[in-house]
């Protein structure tokens, strides 16, 4: 996305107003997660609620996406200090990391499906998925993103400018943020139930 | 105008006092001038945006006007032959051996369905504040354009696409959706509960799922705007009241739609892939549904937990332009501006505690209402100071009774009426005899139908010098205000008397009822106002075209003498609104008046010796 950085040229901002709208569109995304977790408070305090252990799958998959998220950080890091190598290595490791979230996610659900949990049986099975399932489209957006960055990685050359920075930054900076939200989830799938 | 004697040699001040950005340093303008396709259609620069957003809501207004109309000929004259409207309206009038055609009741309840879901979201969420949150933001704030001008485009785009799904809807064989725009299950998340609960429902639930990502990505645009890209000296509390108006508009869209996408996308689960969020102890044609354990209630809490904010979304931007026209066409500065900054702010934050007010009798526990009733009173605290504080502002103005002010005096004088009703209906107790009469539509219909169309039309006619370098008709204008001010009241205050007998809202027919018979006069005289009123609304569409190739001309930048930046701009303003640089800001945006000059734009440096013109500043 390339916008008509012109406009802001000359303006005295503390934050980058791309990034501000990055942070402005987290508040909406939290909204709707709190939408979904205060829904799941409210049916279940109406009771015909059924609890179910987690299986493995979800602890290993919040160390994979906590892990991403570091590697991401000393990605930034070097890329800001214009060291290539940690740069490149880490958002590899990152983009590898964050596949491997999905994937762990996705044999989460079928172990728990193997348990008896079925998305059509009790309501609380099925909050269980559409929580998880809509965090997890909101990881693969992140892919998406970080993707595109694997590509200017991989393609152009190595130049730790400021307009460069910002696009990594803003990439990174999602990602941490899908991160801290699915440990909240999961704290709070683990917490309530 | 010549009544003006105070001119400002704006370019001169602009050049020496301005701030420069070095805009026009970069080579940047081609896109946005060179083709068609760049400049009319996907357009990046706001105020072409802006006025996509208006035409695309014209349409749309003109759309469910027209349904209206249609059911309210079956609620007025239930006898008479519809005959006539079958080439319109095809299999949905039956006509029978003796030539009488009836409209198809399951069509009226899609009709109900559509004229709600059009106009709450399409005509006065997008139409509305789209299209002056778009146009005034970066005018009169001083920016080039919007933070991401690209989202702002797509913003556009996603209403178009949410637009095309839903008109697509209107034309399918088994109708659109018809279980009410509020789409409560069972009826919306069960396909085979009503002819539009199937393939309706679906392409209701994407127009409107569109739809949220259009309101989204205009509102991540707006707040950013607003925040990071004022010009130098544009301080919060230099802001006019339509920019306050707008951006907390923005947040409370962008803190509650996501709540309805929730909602959505629980609901797309359980008509799809067989979960029970909403569904329990159903019966279809004597055999229990297998889907149990989900309650119903739990949508409608997701759904007015938007729904409530909504109408403030409605509202408020129609509460800011009024204010800015009141003020500019009092020539007097807004009374009480910190007040009415707060009152939006107290506004914007009492909407989000006060949704169960929808849900008195839908089996909410009585003492959980009674929180929500108290919250709900307390709104009347914010909103009584506005109305305050505009009489006030035209308290002793030189008051110019133009189109524009007009509606804006016909704005606060709808918000009073629709506003005193809505006191007895957050009265839990008096809800147990109003709820779903024809008393709840007179009053939302007053309050947040009407009187947002007023804000709408004032700001319509006073920007339009800006939007399109023509004048509307005055002529044909005010035939417009006063034909629509009296045919609204004649609509809808008898609408309070029938809901205050038990009338209910949403009936097809009321034959069977003897006890509502003696209403059947009534029900003609409103059917009656309407299509008057339907008929003035095409007087606006006419004059609103006309006026665009055909309308008076506009030779001074600032035709109404306002003080605001927007008037600071040549009077087509190209890309990056000034060709120079961005005015800085030296005061705030209501000197009228002040020392005995007629009116001081914010791009004036502040005389030696001169007070501010706000008291705390």
């Amino acid at each position: 996305m390339v916008t008509d950085v012109n406009i802001y040229s000359g303006k005295r901002n503390r934050i980058h107003p791309q990034k501000f709208a990055l942070w402005t569109s987290f508040a909406s995304i939290i909204m709707m997660f709190v939408a979904l977790t205060s829904a799941y408070i409210v049916k279940q305090a109406s009771g015909n609620w059924l609890e179910f252990a987690l299986p493995n799958q979800f602890i290993y998959s919040t160390i994979v996406i906590l892990c991403c998220s570091l590697s991401l950080h000393w990605s930034l890091r070097g890329f800001r200090k214009g060291d290539s190598n940690a740069h490149k290595i880490g958002m590899i490791l990152g983009a590898i990391l964050g596949l491997a979230f999905v994937v762990l996610q996705y044999f989460g659900w079928t172990a728990l499906f193997a348990q008896g949990v079925d998305l059509k049986g009790n309501v609380s099975g099925s909050f269980f998925y559409i929580i998880t399932g809509l965090h997890a489209l909101h990881v693969i957006g992140g892919l998406a993103a970080l993707g595109v960055a694997l590509f200017h990685m991989l393609t152009l050359p190595f130049e730790n400018k400021p307009q460069r920075i910002l696009r990594y930054e803003l990439v990174v900076h999602y990602w941490h943020f899908v991160d801290f939200l699915w440990v909240y989830l999961l704290l709070f799938l683990v917490f309530v139930k | 105008m010549a009544e003006l004697i105070t001119t400002y040699d704006t370019d001169a001040i602009i050049a020496e006092k301005g701030y420069d950005d070095h805009f026009h340093e970069h080579h940047h303008g081609d896109k946005y001038q060179s083709g068609f396709i760049h400049h009319y259609i996907f357009s990046m620069d706001h105020k072409i945006i802006a006025r996509q957003f208006l035409i695309t809501g014209i349409f749309w207004a003109i759309i469910g006007a027209a349904m209206s109309i249609i059911f309210r000929l079956q609620l007025g004259f239930p006898e008479e032959s519809l005959a006539w409207l079958k080439p319109l309206l095809g299999k949905w009038i039956v006509v029978d051996e003796a030539g009488i055609g009836t409209l198809a009741p399951e069509f009226y309840y899609a009709l109900v369905t559509m004229h709600g879901t059009i106009l709450v979201f399409f005509v006065l969420t997008a139409g509305l504040s789209g299209t002056f949150s778009n146009l005034l933001i970066p005018l009169q704030i001083g920016a080039r354009d919007m933070a991401s001008p690209f989202l702002n485009m797509l913003s556009y785009w996603f209403f178009f696409m949410a637009g095309v799904v839903m008109f697509y809807s209107l034309f399918l064989s088994t109708g659109p959706f018809s279980g009410g725009w509020t789409a409560y299950p069972p009826l919306s998340a069960l396909p085979q509960a009503s002819t539009g609960s199937g393939t309706g429902m679906t392409l209701w639930l994407v127009s409107l799922t569109l739809f949220v990502v259009s309101v989204l990505l205009g509102g991540i645009n707006y707040i950013t705007t607003v925040l990071n890209l004022r010009t130098q000296g544009m301080s919060l509390w230099r802001m006019p009241l339509t920019i306050w108006a707008f951006f907390v508009t923005a947040i409370l869209g962008l803190l509650s739609f996501p709540v309805l996408a929730s909602g959505f996308f629980m609901l797309i689960f359980d008509r799809s892939l067989g979960t029970s969020f909403f569904l329990s102890d159903i019966f279809i044609n004597g055999q229990a549904l297998d889907r149990v354990g989900g309650t119903p209630i739990l949508y409608q809490h997701l759904f007015w937990f938007l729904g409530h904010p909504e109408v403030y979304i409605i509202i408020l931007p129609a509460m800011g332009i009024s204010s800015e026209v009141l003020s500019v066409h009092a020539r007097k500065p807004i009374f009480g501006y910190k007040a009415m900054v707060l009152s939006i702010l107290a506004i914007g934050f009492l909407s989000f505690i006060v949704w169960a007010h929808h849900m008195f009798m839908s089996g909410v526990n009585p003492f959980i209402s009674n929180f929500f009733v108290i919250f709900t009173l307390i709104i009347a605290v914010p909103s009584a100071i506005k109305v305050f504080n505009w009489i006030t502002t035209l308290w002793g103005g030189n008051i110019r009774l133009n189109s524009a002010m007009l509606f804006a005096i016909g704005f606060v004088s709808m918000f009073i009426s629709g506003g005193l009703t809505g006191i007895f209906l957050g009265n839990s107790a008096i809800d147990i005899q109003l709820h779903d009469t024809y008393f709840v539509v007179a009053h939302f219909h007053i309050v947040m139908g009407i009187a947002a169309f007023f804000g709408m039309f004032a700001g319509i006619y006073h920007w339009y010098p800006k939007m399109f370098g023509r004048f509307m008709s005055e002529t044909m204008g005010r035939i417009h205000f006063w034909g629509t001010l009296i045919g609204a009241y004649a609509i809808f205050w008898p609408m309070h008397y029938i809901g205050m007998a038990g009338v209910p809202r949403r009936y097809y027919s009321f034959d069977t009822f003897d006890a509502f018979s003696h209403f059947d006069d009534m029900n003609k005289f409103i059917t009656i106002a309407a299509i008057v009123v339907f008929a003035l609304q095409l007087l606006f569409v006419l004059n609103f075209f006309y006026s665009i190739w055909k309308g008076k001309v506009v030779k001074s930048r600032n035709p109404w003498g306002a003080t605001t930046l927007e008037w600071s701009t040549p009077i087509d303003p190209g890309h990056g609104n000034w060709p120079g640089k961005i005015p800085s800001v030296h005061r705030w945006a209501y000197d009228y008046g002040k020392d005995g000059i007629e009116f001081v734009p914010q791009y004036i440096p502040m005389v030696e010796g001169e007070e501010a013109g706000d008291a705390g500043h």
